[in-house]
């Protein structure tokens, strides 16, 4: 099997993971930095509203407003980053997906062994078109979310993908 | 006893239409007496210490209130008792109870996985013994998270053993009587490794912290802090500082022996008919789990540091339904704290040969730790430094401080290369092996054909060294399982070796260079 290859072939064959092949849809860019804007926002706004209203505490209140609306715009450039690393990809197999850059997470579920398939849809994705696939196992670990597809095509994938696992056999531990 | 043997030919009949059985009664009485004898514990203190003018009126507050709350608490007892039916037809297992509410839960019985018999002294004077029946569903992610489990609390102890047999006795007739096998069996010298566990520290410091919580109630929390201000100038700092650290650990040890004693006394591992093991133990709580064979997806041998010291370990199973993420659980224990070849034979026993040779992790793993245990001394000098410059410390501190630090230091410069040490796997037979860890060190064997996904991590501090992490996702025991800082490359032929199609697909092979 593969584990006597690697002896062998340790020093003239190198194994890598290949990415995923698809990319997330585009419209992930301004759903993440409609997420990112909110979170700062949250801090910002009434750090700035109470510095505004309270004279004598003014720049206490209004330094870290400013602080985290810096780094708040400052985290605006990376959604675009993000949609680059991030990537996923479902076979007649498994689903794989590949996330983070400082720690990169490669995930692989094969369709035998998938429970459930979910497509959630929350407020501010419903505005940009876009849904989550999530994709559970028997194992707590297991799980593998695909955030950002556009609609249609999350349905068109959940639905396949129930379709695929349905047409598996076994209890899936 | 005319209960039990209606209860009895109910289900040996089995019935689609099963009927409805009942609690024991005396769970009742069983409950009356925890209930004065708690009362009386945290009563009579209560009672002193409202005590201000008369003690009488006192006890008379107290006695009536506590009596009310214990009527009351009774009732609802009596009640839930009363309403409780549950019944095992040939495909489930369902109860009725609710005093305010009606909840009805149903098993299938094809889905149980585990079947849990405990009882304390008192339910033991009774007779009486709580049945847990365990599915082991988790449904990570979207469905509800809690196992779905069924509670009788609680039954005679005869009913417990027979629905015991009853609900786990389904593969029976496949494999035919052959007897209980014996697969390990405790022996009370092995309690010298308790005082060596974790919780001997842990201990030593509930006892700190009870000490101060009891001056306080008193009204006098600074007095423990005066009476060792007195002792240091009678004695030095050293003296103190070593005699009351020794001082503290002999409690800790004493009630790290008690507890696990308790725990595990008179504890046996069997191999029933009809491929179950059964774990039971206890001193005073008696404990028993029942695991079907074919939920097992592998065992796990933990060697925590002074346990490995003293040349023993501890075998717990990894199987679906046993919920070991909770902290000092020990539900998933076979076998406890015992001396390695007894807990590597009772491994054998469960789940076959276990023999195999670990492959060694790239140097750059080792690397990686030392860095670690370097930063680690580096913070811990600092910190000594900052505490001595910006306070005066007075010379029990100052020792303290200064012995922490160089004990700090010494340690995880000690346990980066221990850690290392540590690091291996192998696949073998159907399982993948992988151990790590250095202050709990644990080498697991999991079914290969029990890894339900893989999760390939890999830091760019790890990329940088061609170092990589692999967790098998299982949909046992913790739920994932890692062989963590292996080669880059090599572990994803290991991979892909251990379970065959999952990972190739994603997989390149190339020449090194650009070939």
């Amino acid at each position: 099997m593969g584990g006597f290859t690697t002896i062998l072939g340790m020093t003239s064959v190198r194994t890598t993971l290949r990415p995923p092949r698809h990319q997330f849809d585009a419209r992930v860019k301004p759903w993440w930095r409609a997420q990112l804007a909110l979170s700062y926002g949250v801090i910002v706004v009434p750090l700035a509203v109470l510095g505004l209203l309270i004279a004598p505490a003014r720049w206490w209140l209004l330094g870290p407003a400013i602080l985290f609306a810096v780094i708040g715009l400052a985290s605006m450039a990376l959604p675009a980053w993000w949609h680059r690393v991030h990537r996923w990809e479902v076979t007649d197999t498994a689903v794989y997906t590949l996330t983070g850059y400082f720690w990169r997470t490669w995930r692989v579920a094969p369709m035998s062994r998938i429970q459930t398939v979910d497509t959630t849809q929350g407020p501010l994705q419903r505005s940009f078109g876009l849904s989550t696939v999530v994709v559970t196992t028997a194992s707590s670990a297991g799980a593998v979310k695909l955030e950002g597809l556009e609609q249609a095509q999350a349905e068109e994938l959940a639905a396949r993908l129930t379709e695929l696992t349905d047409a598996t056999p076994g209890d899936a531990t | 006893m005319s209960d039990e043997t209606t209860a009895a030919e109910a289900l040996e009949t089995e019935v689609p239409g099963a009927p409805w059985l009942k609690l024991h009664p005396d769970g009742l009485k069983a409950t009356a007496l925890y209930l004065f004898g708690a009362g009386l514990v945290i009563g009579t203190p209560i009672a002193f210490a409202i005590a201000t003018g008369s003690l009488l009126l006192a006890l008379l507050i107290v006695v009536g209130g506590g009596l009310l709350v214990i009527g009351a608490v009774l009732a609802y007892e009596a009640v839930r008792l009363r309403a409780t039916r549950y019944r095992v037809t040939e495909s489930r297992v369902e109860m009725v109870t609710g005093v305010f509410f009606k909840t009805r839960r149903s098993l299938a019985r094809e889905r149980i996985r585990s079947v849990d018999l405990s009882s304390n002294p008192l339910e033991r004077a009774f007779g009486l013994a709580r049945v847990k029946v365990g599915t082991g569903e988790t449904g990570s992610g979207s469905g509800s998270s809690t196992e779905r489990t069924l509670l009788l609390d609680s039954v005679h102890k005869t009913e417990a053993d027979r629905l015991r047999a009853e609900l786990l006795r389904r593969a029976a007739a496949e494999t035919g009587p052959d007897g209980e096998q014996r697969l390990a069996t405790w022996e009370p010298r092995w309690l010298k490794y308790a005082p060596l566990s974790f919780l001997t520290p842990m201990l030593a410091g509930v006892v700190v912290g009870a000490v101060f919580q009891v001056a306080d109630w008193f009204g006098k929390g600074g007095l423990p802090v005066e009476i060792v201000a007195g002792l240091l100038e009678e004695y030095g700092p050293w003296a103190v500082l070593g005699i009351g650290v020794v001082g503290l650990l002999v409690i800790g040890a004493v009630g790290s022996l008690v507890l696990q004693g308790e725990a595990w006394w008179n504890h046996r591992l069997d191999r029933e008919p009809g491929g179950t093991l059964r774990v039971q133990r206890g001193l005073m709580v008696s404990r028993s789990l029942s695991l079907e064979e074919r939920r097992i997806r592998g065992i796990e041998l933990v060697e925590p540091l002074g346990v490995r010291a003293a040349g023993a370990g501890r075998l717990d199973v990894v199987a679906i339904g046993l919920k070991t993420d909770q902290e000092g659980s020990d539900l998933s224990t076979l076998v406890p704290a015992a001396p390695l070849a007894v807990a590597e034979a009772a491994a054998e026993a469960v789940i076959g040969p276990i023999a195999v040779d670990l492959a060694p992790h790239p140097k750059a793993a080792l690397h990686r730790r030392v860095r670690w245990g370097v930063a680690a001394v580096v913070l811990l000098a600092a910190a000594a430094a900052a505490a001595h410059l910006l306070w005066s410390l007075p010379a029990l501190l100052s020792a303290a401080v200064i012995l922490a630090a160089v004990l700090g230091s010494a340690f995880a410069l000690w346990t980066a290369f221990d850690s290392y040490r540590s690091l291996g796997h192998a696949t073998s037979r159907g399982y993948l092996v992988s151990r790590c860890g250095s202050v709990r060190r644990a080498t697991v064997h999991l079914d290969r054909s029990g890894i339900i996904g893989w999760r390939v991590r890999q830091s760019l501090f790890q990329k940088r060294m061609g170092l990589m992490t692999l967790d098998a996702t299982t949909a046992a025991g913790r739920g994932h399982y890692a062989v963590i800082d292996a080669d880059e490359h090599e572990i994803l032929d290991f991979a892909d070796g251990a379970v065959p199609d999952l990972l190739r697909p994603f997989l390149v092979r190339d020449e090194p260079h650009g070939g």
